[in-house]
């Protein structure tokens, strides 16, 4: 008995400790991550880093300016196009819906939201490129703005569904009618919750290379106007990681780097002051 | 539902003229309607990208039929086009990257639900969701320059000395493969694991362990003998949603795969996936029947991810009962 005592309070220390050190292994890929990016791209960080082109093969120095400007421009179009649809669905799911629609456009959300990013690509490819003949910045923001469309319906409308029914039916008592409500009230109440989601969807599509690969396509130049190729972080880092030379390398470090930092940057303001902040707890 | 009977409150009534009151209840119409219009585009999208996706392949799938799914043959200059060292090494990556990340996940999640304080567990949570953050790319960067020499000098010939009897670990270390794809692929899961773990673990009542407590369990026996069994359709939720997304995942795989199209037993040979082909051949495909392939690739992977993702949260719903709201996005 004492033995069998002794064998279950050993393999509870062990199994125990086992999970602890799961956990630990996991949450410190994170900062070892973080750690050799800074070791082998910071050192190659420069001024000229954020505001030169590339250079030239076998050039030394160059820069990603035209990259940095590009995602800038994707994001853009993905926020103009995403955020929208997004948001308004989002209002329609928590406040107008019926049962049937919601309950399918929900589920459709989910699924659009678990299809792969690569696949994605090819519907942009299919819906613009193909009609337009050519890559373009176009393209490639369609590409991401359809990633962003479910992450922000879904998050805007569990956001308004945490604003507590008092406040509707407050405003409700005052006379205003449906839409004044949910603009004036519902919505400013749940504003930071939808910031968040917006944000962190952002921070999501990025980083995202595949969808990109062959709708913004990639260009050493700058890209003028909307309807050419377009460089961007991403895939740049993405090309000069799989190129052949030593100097495409270092650069691909830096720009990982940057990358990396601008996403961990925008998730982790965004998470610690925005979502802590909220009035109405999220259960 | 098409309009609001909120509109025509009592207070409008006794002060606003007719009028007004119409124009009001039309502002809800409008609103009501602009607001399904968005909530209709996202039917819209997913239905015409099923769309486009079966129409396209439509000229590999008359040509091949069936057969595309179990010819071993990739030959775009001869026009042979065959699917099964794709999908062979989506599936093996994956397996992989499952057998890695489905115990470390469930085992930090079981640390972080039962054993952590609140606020070393949501810290922990915290710095998971970050990590789940991290563009694929980046995997893919340190894929290629960090874990690719030491999967070469060290870990490979490490495994062919003293598991090199399995037909598993056979043959030249190459540093790139189905093994490395499947390690960074891994790394990659983990936290959707953890997350969506901790939390079905989460919703297991308390009555339950402090029961088994009280019957005399440890605290390891209350968690692997109850806990545990009680959230297992959770966790295996869990793990259908990590697959599906190790199934799609795109960059880092084809950073490290090899892009060999070829079938081995061997996890150190260089292999292919569907995602990684797909990268690196659509925007270089020439001719309707190389593309519509391609594109019927794509279905492929769209369909097994459709169908992961629809069983995942289906096994997520029944457990925790709130919803898809708790996965991570």
């Amino acid at each position: 008995m004492n033995a069998r005592l002794i064998w279950r309070k050993s393999m509870n220390v062990t199994m125990l400790s086992l999970t602890g050190l799961c956990a630990l292994l996991t949450v410190s890929a994170l900062f070892f991550i973080l750690g050799y990016l800074m070791w082998n791209g910071g050192k190659d960080l420069s001024w000229n880093f954020f505001t030169r082109l590339p250079a030239p093969v076998g050039e030394v120095g160059g820069g990603m300016a035209n990259a940095i400007v590009g995602s800038l421009k994707l994001l853009l179009l993905a926020a103009l196009m995403g955020v929208p649809i997004g948001l308004l669905g989002g209002v329609y799911l928590a406040e107008f819906g019926g049962r049937t629609v919601p309950f399918l456009v929900r589920y459709t959300a989910d699924l659009l939201n678990g299809v792969p990013s690569i696949v994605i690509g090819i519907f942009a490819y299919a819906l613009v490129v193909m009609p337009m003949h050519h890559f373009s910045t176009l393209a490639g923001g369609f590409a991401l703005g359809i990633m962003v469309i479910p992450t922000v319906l879904r998050n805007t409308e569990s956001f308004l569904r945490d604003v507590p029914s008092a406040l509707r039916e407050g405003s409700f008592a005052l006379g205003a009618n449906k839409w004044k409500m949910v603009a004036t009230v519902v919505l400013p109440a749940a504003s930071r919750g939808i910031l968040t989601g917006v944000l962190l969807a952002l921070a999501r599509v990025a980083g995202e290379t595949a969808p990109l690969l062959f709708t913004a396509f990639g260009n050493r130049y700058w890209s003028p106007g909307w309807m050419q190729p377009t460089s961007s972080l991403p895939v740049i880092i993405y090309t000069y990681a799989t190129g052949p030379y030593e100097d495409w390398h270092r650069q691909a470090w830096a720009a990982g780097l940057v990358l990396l930092g601008l996403v961990l940057v925008t998730n982790i303001l965004v998470r610690t002051f925005l979502s802590g902040g909220t009035s109405f707890e999220r259960s | 539902m098409a309009t609001s009977p909120n509109a025509a409150t009592p207070a409008d009534l006794t002060w606003s003229p007719r009028a007004l009151l119409r124009r009001m209840r039309s502002a809800d119409e409008i609103a009501h309607l602009v607001t399904f219009v968005a909530a209709a585009t996202l039917l819209l999208i997913t239905v015409l990208l099923v769309y486009q996706l079966w129409v396209l392949s439509a000229e590999a799938r008359t040509k091949f039929g069936w057969s595309f799914f179990v010819t071993k043959i990739w030959d775009p200059v001869a026009g042979d086009f065959g699917a099964l060292p794709f999908i062979y090494g989506t599936l093996v990556t994956s397996a992989v990257a499952l057998v890695i990340a489905v115990p470390l996940g469930v085992g930090g999640a079981i640390f972080l639900a039962e054993l952590a304080p609140p606020k070393l567990s949501s810290s922990l949570t915290f710095v998971s969701d970050l990590l789940a953050a991290v563009p694929s790319v980046i995997y893919g960067l340190l894929g290629v320059f960090l874990l690719v020499p030491i999967m070469r000098t060290t870990v490979q010939p490490a495994l062919k000395k003293t598991l090199g009897f399995l037909p598993l670990f056979q043959g030249p270390a190459y540093g790139i493969g189905f093994l490395t794809a499947g390690i960074v692929l891994a790394v990659m899961i983990v936290p959707f694991v953890l997350s969506v773990s901790r939390e079905v673990l989460l919703a297991v009542a308390r009555d339950q362990r402090e029961a088994a407590l009280a019957l005399g369990a440890t605290k390891w026996e209350s968690t692997w003998k109850v806990v545990v069994p009680a959230a297992r359709i959770g966790i295996f939720g869990s793990v259908f949603l990590a697959l599906a997304r190790a199934l799609g995942e795109t960059m880092a795989v084809t950073m490290v795969v090899g892009n060999n199209p070829r079938i081995a037993a061997s996890l150190f040979s260089p292999g292919y996936s569907i995602a990684a082909v797909l990268a690196n051949e659509f925007s270089e495909a020439t001719g309707n029947l190389y593309l519509s392939a391609l594109i019927e690739l794509g279905l492929v992977l769209f369909l097994l991810t459709f169908v992961l993702n629809g069983l995942a949260r289906i096994l997520i719903v029944v457990t925790t009962a709130r919803g898809s709201g708790v996965l991570p996005t």
